[in-house]
Formats: C-alpha cells, sequence, structure tokens
C-alpha cells in the first residue's frame, strides 16, 4: 500500500516539476487570438454587440460567450471572418440583413444641443451649439448610439436606398 | 472517311478541351433576312445617365432648355465614363428617374427630352482626312461623340482605344460573333453597312497602332461573311474570318482564342497579349464619330421572340421606350396573351426587365418577347453530378462544384474554384438536365462578393475614424491639461508676485518707520 | 526491415485503430467538420500516441514489472498521459493560437481518448520491444489520422449536398463513418 501512494506520489510529482518547467518555456501573454480579432473588428467601441467595447466582444467570441455574428457593423464579412479565424461554424441567417441604416437629422427638429456628435465613435455628426447639425453620409457606420441622446427625436435611423451598383442579385431558391 | 474525319475532329476536340460552349436553337431567321426599319423619333426620349460602364455622366443642360440634335446633354465624369447627346431636337423637360433595363427593376436619373419634330443637328465638325489625325485625336472624336461598345458591356470605346495604344496591341479583333440566339443586329449591320465598318475598323486600326485586324463572324451569317468579306478586299490589313457558330463565340477571352490561338490569362485582360476587342456596331459608330463628328445617338435594335408579330431590325433613337419600338415593329401577337418574359439584350446574357415602359440604352441590342415555351422555366431537381455543365463551361471551370458551395454560402471556396474567371455566360443552366438555376448562382456570388468587398472597405474606413476620433480626444485633453498647468503656473507665478511685492511693501514701510525712528 | 514495415501497415489499415478496435471515437466525430482542423488534431494524437507509447513502456518494464506494481498500471499510464498531453496543449498554444482555438475542448479531451491508453495496455499485453512499441504507437496513430482526415474529406462534402432534416447532422455522419468502416473491414478479409 505504502509502495504504490509512494511510487504514484513520485511519479506525479516528477512530471509536475517536467511539466512545470515546460511552462516556464511556453509560457503565452495573454491570448493572441483576443488580439488579432480585435485588430478585425471595426474598433469603433460602439457597443452595439452589448460588450464594453470592441475588446469586450472579441474576448467574448474567443470565450465561445458570443457568436462571431454578434458585430453589426461587421456585418457578414467579419463574420465570416472571425468563423474562418476560429475554426468555427457560422449561421449567417442570425445576422439581421435587413440592409444598412444610417442617421438622419430632421432640421426642423434639432435644436443644436451637441448631445449627439459628442458620443458619435466616428465623429460622423457635424455640428456647434445652437447649429442645426448634419450628418456625413459616409462616416456615419449606423451604430445608433446617437439616437437616445436627441432630447428632441430628431435622430431617425434610414435605411440606405439601393442603388443599381449595390444591387445583388438574390440567391436562387434552392434546388 | 468522313467518319474518320469527324472522329479525328472530335478526339481532337476532346483532347484540346476544345468542345466548350453550347448550340441552342438560333432563332435569327427570319428576323436577319427582313430589312431595316427606320423608327421615326417618338414623342418623347428618356435619357439614362448611365448607359456605359464607370461614372455616370453629369448633365449639362437645364430644365426648359432647348437643344439641336447631337448637342452635349451630360458630360463625362473621371476617367472610366462616356457623354450623352440629344437624339433629336427639342426641350428639356426634366431630370428625373426612369426604371432602368436591369433586372432589379430599380430606377437610374435620366434626362427626358421632348422631340420638336424638327431634328435638326447641331454644328458637327467633319474631318475629311481622319488619317491624318493623331491616334490621341481620334480617341478625343471618339470620346467626345459617347461611343460605347454596342455589343452589350457598354465600356467606354476610347478609354480602350487609349489603353490599347499604351499597351502597344498587335491585334485587334473585331467580334461581329453575335453569339446570342435571336439578335441580329450585328449580322443586319454587316450586310448593309460593311463598307462602313470596314472604314471604322481602319480607323480603330489607326488609333491603337495595331497592325492586323481580325474580324471573326460565326458561319451562321454567310451574307455578312460574304458582304464583310467584298468590303475588305482592298485592304490587307483587315481579315475575314469565318468561326464556327457556337455559343459563346462572341465573348471577347473565346473569340480571341479561336482567331489567335491564344489564351488571355485568367488575371488579364486582352491588352496583356497584345489584343484589343471591339464590335462591328462600334467600328461603325466609329466611324461616323470621327469622319463625321457624328454623337452615337441611334443604335440597331432587333425586336424578337415568339410573342413579336412582326420580327425584324429596327434603328431607333436611344431613349427610345421599348413599348414604342415594340408597337412600331408591329406590336405583339395577341395583344401580348402569351407573354411569358420580357428581356433587353440577348437571351443568355441580357437583361429581364419588369415592364416595356424601360427605354433603350446604348448597350441595348435586342428587345426580345418570349412566350412561356422559349422560356423553358421549371422546377430545379437535385444535381445529378452529370458534368454536362462542365463540359459546356467556355472558361473550363467546374459550375456543379461552385453552386453547391455557393449554395452554403462557402463564397471563399467558390473563389477557389475560380469564381471571378466566371463570364456568366449561361451555358452551365443551359445544359443542365436538372434545371438548376446554376449561372444565377454565380451572379449572386459576385454580388455578394462585391458587396463583402465594400463591407470591408468600410470596416477599415471606420476603424481609420475611430482612431482619429481617439487621437483628438486625447489631444483635446493633452491640450486641456497643458493650459491648465499653464493657467496654474501663471496664477503660482503672479501669486508669487503678489507675495514679493507684499513683502516688499511690508518690509519698505518697516524700514521707513525704523529709518524715522532713527532721525 | 520489412517486420517493422509490415507491423506499420497492419497497425495503420488493418488493425486500424477507430474502425477496427473502435477506440477513439469521440475525436472522430467531434473534430471531423474540416480537414483543416482534423489534420491538426490528428498531428496533435500522433504526437500524444507516439510518446505515451514510448512512456509507458518505459514505466512498466523499468519500475512496475521490477518492483511488483502491476495493479498500478492504469492509473500510473494515465497520470504519463495526461502529463504528456498537458505539454501538448502547452506548445500548440504557442506554437499555433489558432489550431488550439479550433481544437477547443477536444485538445483536453485527448487525454481521456480511450485510443491513447488503449495503444499503451496493448503494448504490454504484446510484449514488444520498446522500437516496436514505438512503431505500434506510431502506426496506431497514423491509422487514426488517416481515418480522421478520411472522414473530415467526407463530411465536408456531405455538408455541400442537400441532406433531408431528419438525417441533418450526426445522423448522416454516423451513416457516413459506418460505411466507412465497412471499407476498412476489406482490408482484414472477409473471414469472419
Amino acid at each position: 500500500m505504502i509502495a504504490a501512494v509512494l511510487s504514484l506520489t513520485l511519479l506525479g510529482a516528477a512530471l509536475g516539476i517536467i511539466l512545470g518547467i515546460a511552462n516556464k518555456f511556453l509560457q503565452v501573454e495573454g491570448n493572441p487570438v483576443v488580439d488579432e480579432l480585435i485588430a478585425m473588428m471595426p474598433g469603433s467601441n460602439c457597443g452595439q454587440c452589448g460588450f464594453p467595447g470592441c475588446s469586450g466582444a472579441a474576448t467574448a467570441i474567443v470565450d465561445g460567450s458570443a457568436p462571431p455574428t454578434c458585430c453589426p457593423p461587421g456585418g457578414k464579412a467579419l463574420a465570416v471572418a472571425i468563423a474562418a479565424k476560429l475554426g468555427l461554424a457560422v449561421d449567417l441567417s442570425a445576422i439581421a440583413d435587413d440592409g444598412p441604416k444610417i442617421a438622419v437629422i430632421a432640421e426642423e427638429l434639432c435644436i443644436g444641443c451637441c448631445r449627439c456628435s459628442k458620443v458619435c465613435p466616428t465623429d460622423a455628426i457635424l455640428g456647434a451649439a445652437k447649429q442645426i447639425h448634419n450628418v456625413f453620409r459616409e462616416a456615419c457606420t449606423g451604430c445608433s448610439s446617437c439616437i437616445e441622446k436627441c432630447p428632441t427625436e430628431a435622430l431617425v435611423m434610414r435605411p440606405v436606398p439601393v442603388t443599381l451598383q449595390h444591387w445583388v442579385m438574390p440567391k436562387p431558391l434552392a434546388a | 472517311m468522313g467518319f474518320m474525319n469527324r472522329f479525328k475532329h472530335f478526339l481532337g476536340d476532346q483532347l484540346l478541351g476544345n468542345n466548350w460552349g453550347v448550340h441552342p436553337d438560333d432563332h435569327k431567321r427570319p428576323a436577319a433576312d427582313a430589312p431595316v426599319r427606320v423608327m421615326p423619333v417618338p414623342a418623347r426620349l428618356y435619357l439614362p445617365l448611365q448607359q456605359h460602364l464607370g461614372g455616370a455622366a453629369r448633365p449639362t443642360v437645364l430644365v426648359g432648355q432647348k437643344v439641336s440634335k447631337g448637342e452635349l446633354l451630360a458630360e463625362a465624369t473621371g476617367m472610366v465614363s462616356a457623354p450623352l447627346h440629344a437624339p433629336t431636337s427639342g426641350t428639356v423637360v426634366a431630370v428625373t428617374e426612369v426604371t432602368a433595363p436591369h433586372p432589379s427593376g430599380l430606377s437610374l436619373p435620366a434626362i427626358i427630352l421632348e422631340a420638336d419634330g424638327a431634328d435638326e443637328w447641331c454644328e458637327l465638325t467633319a474631318c475629311a482626312d481622319p488619317f491624318a489625325l493623331t491616334p490621341a485625336d481620334i480617341g478625343r472624336r471618339v470620346a467626345a461623340a459617347g461611343v460605347v461598345g454596342l455589343g452589350g458591356a457598354a465600356f467606354p470605346s476610347a478609354v480602350k482605344l487609349g489603353g490599347a495604344l499604351r499597351a502597344e496591341v498587335t491585334t485587334l479583333v473585331i467580334n461581329g460573333g453575335e453569339c446570342e440566339p435571336y439578335l441580329s443586329c450585328d449580322d443586319r449591320l454587316m450586310r448593309d453597312a460593311a463598307a462602313g465598318i470596314v472604314d471604322g475598323i481602319r480607323l480603330m486600326l489607326h488609333a491603337t497602332g495595331a497592325r492586323v485586324a481580325l474580324v471573326g463572324i460565326e458561319d451562321n451569317k454567310p451574307e455578312a461573311i460574304a458582304a464583310m468579306q467584298a468590303a475588305a478586299a482592298e485592304f490587307a490589313a483587315v481579315q475575314v474570318r469565318p468561326v464556327p457558330a457556337r455559343y459563346p463565340m462572341g465573348s471577347e477571352k473565346q473569340l480571341i482564342q479561336v482567331l489567335t490561338g491564344i489564351e488571355v490569362p485568367a488575371d488579364g485582360r486582352p491588352a496583356d497579349i497584345g489584343v484589343i476587342v471591339h464590335n462591328v456596331a462600334t467600328a461603325l459608330a466609329v466611324r461616323a464619330a470621327v469622319r463625321e463628328g457624328k454623337p452615337l445617338i441611334s443604335r440597331l435594335v432587333t425586336v424578337n421572340g415568339n410573342c413579336v408579330a412582326a420580327p425584324g431590325n429596327v434603328e431607333v433613337r436611344i431613349g427610345t421606350l421599348a413599348e414604342e419600338v415594340i408597337a412600331f415593329a408591329g406590336g405583339l401577337k395577341g395583344d401580348g396573351l402569351g407573354l411569358a418574359r420580357r428581356i433587353m439584350g440577348g437571351p443568355m446574357m441580357g437583361m429581364q426587365i419588369p415592364h416595356w415602359r424601360v427605354p433603350v440604352v446604348k448597350g441595348s441590342s435586342g428587345i426580345l418577347a418570349l412566350d412561356a415555351a422559349e422560356v423553358a422555366a421549371a422546377e430545379p431537381d437535385p444535381c445529378i453530378r452529370c458534368g454536362s455543365c462542365v463540359k459546356a463551361c467556355p472558361m473550363g471551370l467546374l459550375p456543379l462544384e461552385m453552386s453547391a458551395r455557393i449554395r452554403n454560402e462557402a463564397y471563399g471556396e467558390a473563389i477557389d474554384y475560380g469564381l471571378k474567371d466566371c463570364i456568366a455566360c449561361g451555358c452551365c443552366a443551359y445544359v443542365c438536365p436538372s434545371k438548376i438555376p446554376l449561372v444565377q448562382y454565380f451572379v449572386h456570388a459576385k454580388g455578394e462578393l462585391a458587396a463583402q468587398d465594400r463591407a470591408k472597405l468600410r470596416g477599415e474606413a471606420t476603424k481609420k475614424l475611430a482612431l482619429q476620433r481617439q487621437e483628438r480626444l486625447d489631444r483635446e485633453a493633452r491640450e486641456k491639461a497643458e493650459a491648465a498647468a499653464k493657467r496654474k503656473a501663471e496664477r503660482e507665478a503672479a501669486a508669487a508676485a503678489k507675495a514679493a511685492a507684499e513683502a516688499a511693501a511690508s518690509a519698505a514701510p518697516a524700514a521707513a518707520a525704523t529709518v524715522g525712528e532713527g532721525v | 526491415m520489412s517486420e517493422f514495415f509490415l507491423l506499420l501497415l497492419s497497425t495503420a489499415l488493418v488493425n486500424n485503430v477507430v474502425l477496427i478496435k473502435f477506440l477513439g471515437l469521440c475525436p472522430v466525430m467531434g473534430v471531423s467538420k474540416s480537414v483543416d482542423s482534423a489534420l491538426g488534431m490528428g498531428l496533435a494524437t500522433t504526437f500524444v500516441i507516439t510518446l505515451a507509447a514510448g512512456a509507458s513502456w518505459m514505466l512498466d518494464n523499468w519500475l512496475l514489472t521490477p518492483f511488483g506494481m502491476g495493479y498500478l498500471r492504469i492509473l500510473s499510464f494515465i497520470l504519463v498521459i495526461a502529463s504528456v498531453v498537458q505539454f501538448t496543449e502547452m506548445f500548440i498554444k504557442k506554437a499555433s493560437p489558432g489550431l488550439y482555438q479550433s481544437l477547443g475542448i477536444y485538445l483536453p479531451l485527448i487525454t481521456t481518448n480511450c485510443a491513447v491508453l488503449g495503444v499503451a495496455l496493448l503494448n504490454v499485453e504484446q510484449k514488444f520491444s520498446l522500437f516496436k512499441s514505438l512503431l505500434y504507437g506510431f502506426g496506431s496513430a497514423l491509422g487514426f489520422t488517416l481515418v480522421l482526415l478520411i472522414f473530415a474529406g467526407l463530411r465536408e462534402r456531405v455538408a455541400l449536398s442537400r441532406v433531408p432534416a431528419a438525417f441533418a447532422g450526426a445522423p448522416i455522419a454516423f451513416v457516413t463513418i459506418s460505411l466507412l468502416a465497412l471499407a476498412f473491414m476489406g482490408f482484414s478479409g472477409l473471414n469472419v
């Protein structure tokens, strides 16, 4: 009995020491996958995914607590790229794809309070105090973080109209 | 012997992979044999600002302005673009949106011109001896006339000529293949205006610096071949070469390979192998632009299909509604009761249009009214892996593998299978015994990939903006801190100075007092 | 020489560890969705099985048998295997974070992969020499990797076809692998 306990203890200790030494040489600082993912994300920290910023979302995706499709501004392209990186299966139908949207300011309602321009993650809203604000269409990512800041409901999300250049032939129904 | 020859051909074709393409029933006659009818100018013309590949033209006229025939309506923008001219004299009544000749049924901005009936030309600058012009001058005249590729793709011709000159091409391939079934406008043009086409070809040779022009005409158009051969007989540089009738013989890469024996590389352009391709109708338009200074304002359109009462070719002004062209050509049989599909262009690669109120644009080669028998729509069955599509594919791709991946949205894998080389000719879908809409999958995937690329570019732009904002916030915080520090320093300096002054002030009376006491 | 070659061939194909001995089915079903991760899993398992086969041979012949502690065999083997897997995990995490991520839970689960323990125990049972043990371990691992790769390739193709809803996912995978097992039965001949 004692021989068995002793020998297994010794064996375990010896293996433990070997692993401990190996761990010293193979130490990994942080999680490189998370860093790679952060580099892929839009980086606007808009918070639509429900995590604190893009790095939070990247960590959650690597943990598996969030699907790769959780980033609305990244859209399908990002979801596919992340899934390929992590070797995950991705359900693209999970992306609510009702087309891109951008914020639009109703000029007759805007009071020029500057609250929206302060929160815009891409500085897409131009305006000074007591001046009617406006949204740069090219810079707006459609994150809608400005919408709830507006005291007069002058800001609304509008779908971007489809043009001939952006039209995509629908996928044929499954054969 | 005949059998042996056929066997040898078969074997050779099999070994060389030269058995691509399909042989659809061409439906070209009787439309091709009917003489061209010239349609009078309609009351209103609808002129989309983008009738070509590249940037849309920018209007240079105002609503209410009177213009004469051939006057500039909209100018070219950017590197790849083409201007737009008034097809007749009249008044600009609106700049608005019209339905595009496009399967999406979306609209695009257009100028609406009301004809005044006079049809008076503006002042044209003719050129008596165009061969004295430099190639660049010819290019400028072609660009100013708004000539685009009339085969269907509508790529601005001047851009192509200029590129060919820079790339020092040696061979000009003239596409008289017209491999699409139903269409016969190029056939008709070659029969009726062979001399003009050959003149245009010689001008293009001059403009590109190419040494020889090979005119490829499918052998199902013997009259056109004869006419072109007669017209080109005295010019050694222009050679008319009959090619076997097979779809898609009129596709750029296929025609080049058949005529020159050289294959265009997968990610290359014809200019890379010293070849440039232009359509026969483009050659005629180039001639009109260079010799007479006439802009491109009309074209031949084939009106065909089982539903058409009198099939034929009609010369129409750009901007005429398809509805009016059909009415002029004799209308639809039984008021269009059996109509199953409306198409602008050819049946294989043309655009399905939602209604007839779509204008003829520079690239419209045909207006087709097909009945149910011609459309042969069927529910797709599962793929039986017969490989018919592989054999038919002129690009040597594997349509069945690509479509299976596209169905599962594995677009990246479809690219690995050569999706980017697909020319969307539709041979695969045509031959598929299971009636799988293969080419629709590919068009969808190409659009989807383009959308993903756009999204990616947008993502990068967003990231840059977010970084710039962060920098701005940091800079502002830093400046604020610096300003605060400066103010603090100033305050402290002021306080110190004040304290020193007070100290000096308090010391002085004391000293004075001492002095006083001392006295 | 031919003896060693035959040993390798027979362990890899004729006595395939997955499809004939039915060991290590968990990763075969779990990590066979894509050929890339299947290859990674196969290489990791190859490393573990070969190393564990050698280490357990040494443990058994130099410690357990001389001291008459054969009853500790399974326990001590598990200990050795667990350490080798732990080492492999550290190594992959350092060398290829992407593969580490895609293997996920299946990487630590190599510990409980019965093929690893099975090969180590079979070595003892057949009283192989050290070199033969290593060869036996390597051959088995090769067979494991082969099956994993073939199966992953098949599943990639099956994923492209239209499978009836009731069969989609695991059911069609089981049908596929049973057909693969029938094919491998051909190596040993139908003399049952």
